[in-house]
């Protein structure tokens, strides 16, 4: 079956939104998703250690986003937007969930699972000495925090990061990530 | 050395550097996307600081959230302010988390563990 875009959105949009956004994902648009999302968490019963969480990883995951997005091809813009990246924040089942889509070129595809499931593999103390290590030997690269991102993620969230990769075209796959805060942790 | 001192916004910190007093603070909130663009006025402060720094400098770090891409620049202030402490100068970090917050605690921890100059950890009250 053909990968369709609103299939994928609805998908991501099961339980309660707190936020949904489908579109270019720029440096104003990241201001305004924090400033919203930080408003809707205030209201939110969740103990503060909780938001805290959902408010970091999603800063981290928001400019992942936006440090990693590719620059589509031009038989792919007339159907998307120029940075196009799909961002829904939830909650169901005393969990947060945070869910990215981008599409990723498909040479890349295989790095990133591998970098994944390694995150995944890993425990706590594992994730925290990785951390501690790339922090302190990798070069900063003008894209962003050299690699930490998802590592800081994997660590704070303290649960599996879960991805799906679907085939969009032979260059292109889209690329759903989700993360998910307990709110019970903290 | 004129001081640096910025005002925060909803992405970056607070910043007051004086040399004069010897006093180096951070606080608020550091998750620019660009955040050695931001940072690079203050490792050049600190490195032309650490030639002649105050006999005491009192370093305060109170940050509510920070990024990964501050995390590595945050790193290189503290890398600066290693070379003055082993200079035999004494380098006093004050690192404030709020109360619960124990990642900012630990990320506090792993900054002690890499830079080697002690911390001391400051639990803040809820507001």
């Amino acid at each position: 079956m053909a990968f369709n875009i609103q299939q994928s959105y609805r998908k991501m949009n099961e339980g309660e939104v707190l936020l949904a956004y489908k579109g270019s994902i720029t440096t104003d648009l990241i201001t305004n998703v924090l400033d919203v999302v930080e408003s809707k968490l205030e209201e939110a019963k969740s103990v503060s250690a909780v938001k805290k969480k959902v408010y970091s990883v999603l800063v981290e995951s928001l400019q992942n986003l936006y440090h990693h997005i590719e620059d589509l091809p031009d038989n792919m813009k007339d159907q998307f937007d120029t940075r196009f990246g799909i961002l829904v924040v939830s909650k169901m089942d005393g969990l947060y969930r945070i869910s990215t889509g981008n599409f990723v070129r498909s040479t890349r595809v295989k790095y990133l699972k591998d970098k994944i499931d390694k995150i995944n593999s890993l425990s706590r103390d594992e994730l925290k000495d990785m951390y501690k290590f790339v922090l302190n030997h990798q070069k900063i690269t003008e894209k962003g925090g050299g690699g930490l991102g998802l590592i800081d993620i994997a660590k704070k969230t303290g649960n599996k990061l879960e991805y799906v990769f679907q085939k969009y075209n032979n260059d292109y796959y889209f690329f759903n990530l989700n993360i998910f805060v307990s709110e019970t942790s903290g | 050395m004129d001081p640096i001192i910025m005002e925060g916004t909803p992405k970056t910190p607070e910043i007051r550097f004086d040399a004069g007093k010897g006093i180096i603070e951070i606080r608020g909130r550091s998750i620019p996307e660009n955040a050695i663009e931001f940072y690079k006025p203050m490792v050049d402060w600190l490195e032309k600081y650490s030639k002649n720094p105050a006999k005491e400098t009192i370093v305060n770090f109170q940050l509510e959230y920070f990024n990964t891409s501050s995390s590595k620049c945050i790193l290189d202030l503290f890398k600066k302010l290693e070379t003055i402490h082993k200079e035999s100068r004494s380098v006093i970090v004050n690192w404030y988390y709020e109360e619960d917050d124990e990642d900012m605690l630990e990320a506090g921890e792993d900054y002690e563990s890499i830079i080697r100059i002690p911390f001391t950890m400051i639990e803040m009250e809820e507001q």
